[in-house]
């Protein structure tokens, strides 16, 4: 009964999936603010990357909304998971090479995601992804160590202090600019890699936030499996 | 099979949609349904980008060479999915700790035996 309702709804979103889609043919080219972004990014944002230029440029304002809901995530899993009993739980140790390979690359993987959210408005990447390879770092400590746990009180530290930057960097910018988030410093010169002004800062600051709440979240499911 | 090879990444990430729909549907471990909201959120993503694909199109990063303007796909929707995946962890992890306090309260993860979500 259920699977044969479930299909039928099925049926109805797949025949909505094709209509609009015909619509769409795949690959063409129909950009009109795109446009406006590639043609012009550089020159108003100095970031060579468009991508990032969107996100933390033009649409600043929908990725402080964005590191919001990420932040109510981690709360909420932070409330709902932070009596955590302290248990036996997987008694089997991590080989040996996990050990001693999480010892050699734990520090290069933190290297490799500040390089990430660094260089985020030149090369593919920004602040959430070098905030994700961040947390992964951790992810792969609480593999190869049982006993293993961050430092939740820096961690939520690090996390206030990059939210409230976004906040502080967005308010200098209405003091000195006009606008919310508005990108007051000097944009430099292109490819290099202190220029777009304001992006590199707040990459930074999102970085940082973001691979702190990562971590947070990985260590809160971590954690409670111990129990 | 020419409409399927010209729109290739649309019917995948139709497919995607629509397994992740049914496994919300009709699978009754929590698990698997958080599973399946996962790929309906991949599913969401990959329809996103591929609706901003241009044909020959290359990420949109200048590099100081070759590339010229047109030859770009289009950024919003890579900027859209960039946030929206994020997201996507942040409700997967949220829904998995929901599911670590169910399973301490009820001892199971099945949703037909938690008697509040009977169907």
């Amino acid at each position: 009964m259920r699977k044969w309702v479930s299909a039928i709804l099925l049926g109805f979103v797949a025949a909505g999936f094709f209509i609009v889609l015909s619509d769409i043919p795949f690959g063409n080219n129909r950009m009109d603010v795109a446009k406006y972004y590639i043609d012009n990014g550089i020159t108003e944002t100095g970031a060579v990357n468009i991508v990032t230029a969107v996100v933390v440029n033009y649409r600043a304002l929908d990725t402080l909304g964005e590191v919001t809901v990420l932040f109510v995530a981690s709360l909420g899993l932070g409330a709902l998971l932070h009596a955590g009993k302290d248990g036996s739980g997987n008694k089997q140790r991590a080989s040996l090479v996990v050990r001693t390979g999480s010892r050699i690359l734990f520090p290069l993987i933190l290297l490799f995601g500040a390089y990430i959210f660094v260089h985020g408005h030149l090369t593919p990447g920004g602040g959430f992804q070098g905030g994700a390879v961040i947390a992964s770092a951790f992810l792969l400590q609480y593999l190869a160590y049982r006993h293993y746990s961050i430092d939740r009180q820096k961690f939520s530290v690090v996390e206030s202090i990059s939210g409230s930057a976004f906040v502080v960097v967005g308010l200098l910018g209405l003091a000195i600019g006009g606008y919310f988030l508005s990108n007051f410093l000097d944009k430099g010169v292109p490819y290099s890699l202190f220029s777009a002004g304001v992006i590199p800062v707040l990459y930074v600051a999102i970085g940082l936030k973001v691979g702190a709440e990562l971590a947070g979240i990985v260590a809160g499911l971590m954690e409670s499996g111990r129990g | 099979m020419e409409i399927l090879y010209n729109s290739m990444y649309y019917v995948g990430a139709a497919a995607l949609i629509l397994i992740g729909l049914y496994v919300i549907l009709v699978k009754s471990n929590l698990i698997k349904v958080i599973i399946g909201i996962h790929l309906l959120d991949t599913g969401v993503n990959v329809l996103l980008v591929s609706v901003g694909y241009i044909k020959g199109g290359k990420a949109p990063i200048f590099t100081g060479t070759s590339l010229g303007p047109t030859q770009f796909v289009d950024p919003i929707p890579q900027a859209l999915v960039l946030t929206a995946i994020v997201i996507g962890v942040g409700v997967v992890a949220l829904a998995l700790s929901i599911a670590i306090k169910l399973h301490e309260h009820y001892g199971t993860l099945d949703l037909r035996r938690i008697k509040e979500l009977k169907w």
